[in-house]
């Protein structure tokens, strides 16, 4: 009897600990930097151009990422996610005469970013969505507003410091992420898991020897557990992030590019780092330069 | 579709792990299921009893549940299980094992247990009779009849097993699904894909059930 209530309470003890793995804490504070709307911003755009349809209507939806500390996350508790990606959007949002709280903030996965943006569910996706040839074919991506390269997360004892280390490693990331094929690529054993809080979970107590995805997203991490993880590697990929929009619509892309453009110029797409990536102590780069849109 | 074609190595590589991840956890569950399902039908009552327990808690709950449990609830608790690589087998695959196997075993039981209960009364009795112990009984006269009626239950049961090594995805192991997701995510979600990886499963699992019916077969003609 005693054995077994034992084991009930073992049971429950596990289970207890096994869901509490789900949670993950982020950053609280969602003050960003106060972007300007734009009033009567409508008659700036031709007519029968997508951007005047939303301007007029008012309605805009945005995809962005729910979990990634510093790029695009929401907490339980938090109205508008917070990080770089929405704060991009908001610029966007800004030059069509819509408030950040008026924007529809959509959680987009990896997975199903474009879905989303053929089927209209979402009008942009910034969601550090890396441009690539593959995508270009079946949506549109304007862009970069900000490149950054794959690192490795390792515990601060990790005999981990350069490449070579990690043949035979066990390296976790996102499932179906373009970080895992690159880890495998470098001859790593890729460890998919469902998001990236799973991951740092498994760095942390050890069944795993390192995670990999882009540098601005393990530099979050490496903030929040500042004794027990550390950022290693110079960058070995470089992810270029771009706003996706439809294919329906290719009017948006130099709106988009246009838009960024002056943001960069004026200091706006520096304070808005500063504000999101930069807190985890990284120095705020030069803006990158855009793509040309397609004709 | 066609860069699936372009990489048909990494495609059977994938469904490898998957038809590794299935024997082993078959294997594995359908020895502990019996054994589960004898100590449910046994003398013991003690053993009857927590047999009972095990199957209502473990069936009744979610398999990823199980995952979780296994792959990053006892990690936090220092329970890797990294020991098996010195086994030279890989811990993540060894965890999904764990889980699949721990839930697999519940429905093997009880499939089982259906056969057992569909052996008439009087082959135990006569059994018993003729001073066989229970274990005796349960070896040479029950299980051997009861294994047959299971055989459909059986096989339904494995059935969902195979399909269940999916949820291996999130957990670390290379299986089909995964590389269906890396396919989809260079290929920006594409149908083909999708359609190929679900050909991949119907094809498994049609030899499953292949296996099961010629099995369904041979031993309805060994008793006739």
């Amino acid at each position: 009897m005693r054995i077994t209530r034992f084991k009930a309470a073992a049971v429950a003890v596990l289970l207890a600990a096994g869901l509490s793995a789900c949670g993950n804490a982020g950053e609280d504070d969602s003050a960003g930097p106060d972007v300007e709307v734009s009033s009567g911003a409508a008659s700036s755009f031709p007519d029968g151009s997508r951007m005047k349809e939303i301007a007029e209507s008012g309605d805009l939806t945005i995809g962005v990422k729910f979990d990634q500390p510093g790029i695009g996350f929401k907490g339980a508790a938090d109205d508008i996610p917070v990080g770089f990606d929405p704060e991009i959007g908001k610029i966007l949002a800004a030059s069509l005469g819509i408030s950040p709280d008026k924007v529809h903030w959509k959680e987009t996965i990896s997975d199903n970013r474009e879905p989303f943006l053929e089927s209209g569910e979402v009008d942009l996706v910034i969601a550090s969505y890396s441009i690539t040839p593959e995508r270009q074919k079946v949506v549109g991506q304007a862009g970069p507003y900000y490149v950054t390269g794959q690192q490795l997360l390792v515990p601060t004892d990790s005999k981990i410091d350069s490449l070579d280390d990690i043949k035979g490693m066990d390296i976790c990331s996102v499932t179906g992420s373009t970080s895992l094929e690159q880890i495998e690529a470098k001859g790593a054993n890729p460890r998919g898991f469902e998001t990236y809080s799973d991951c740092v979970d498994q760095v942390l107590n050890g069944t795993v020897d390192a995670m990999t995805t882009d540098g601005a997203i393990l530099m979050g991490y490496a903030a929040e557990h500042p004794d027990d993880l550390k950022v290693v590697v110079d960058p070995f990929s470089e992810e270029r992030y771009g706003v996706g929009y439809s294919k329906k619509y290719p009017e948006m892309c130099q709106w988009i590019v246009d838009t960024i453009k002056k943001a960069e110029d004026d200091g706006t797409w520096a304070t808005a780092f500063e504000d999101t990536l930069g807190k985890s102590g990284v120095d705020t780069p030069e803006p990158p330069a855009m793509d040309k849109c397609p004709a | 579709m066609n860069l699936v074609f372009e990489h048909f190595d990494l495609y059977l590589k994938a469904f490898g792990w998957t038809l590794w991840l299935f024997l082993a956890s078959a294997v594995a569950s359908l020895v502990v299921g019996t054994i589960i399902a004898a100590l449910r039908v046994g003398p013991v009552g003690t053993m009857r009893w927590a047999a009972a327990i095990y199957v209502a808690i473990v069936r009744n709950t979610p398999l990823v549940l199980w995952f979780i449990l296994i792959a990053q609830g006892l990690p936090m608790l220092g329970i890797t299980f990294r020991s098996v690589e010195k086994l030279h087998i890989d811990s993540y695959y060894f965890r999904a094992c764990l889980a699949l196997t721990l839930y697999t075993s519940t429905f093997v039981a009880e499939a089982i247990r259906s056969g057992i209960n569909a052996v008439p009364l009087g082959q135990a009795e006569s059994a018993r009779a003729i001073g066989l112990t229970f274990g005796g009984t349960m070896r040479h006269v029950i299980l051997p009849q009861a294994f047959r009626a299971s055989v459909p239950p059986l096989a339904s049961v494995l059935i969902a097993l195979l399909k269940n090594t999916s949820v291996a995805y999130v957990f670390g192991v290379y299986e089909a699904t995964t590389r269906m997701k890396y396919f989809q995510n260079i290929a920006a979600q594409d149908l083909g894909i999708f359609i190929l990886f679900a050909l991949g499963y119907v094809v498994l699992v049609e030899l499953v059930s292949a296996g099961a019916y010629a099995l369904e077969r041979r031993w309805k003609a060994a008793r006739a």
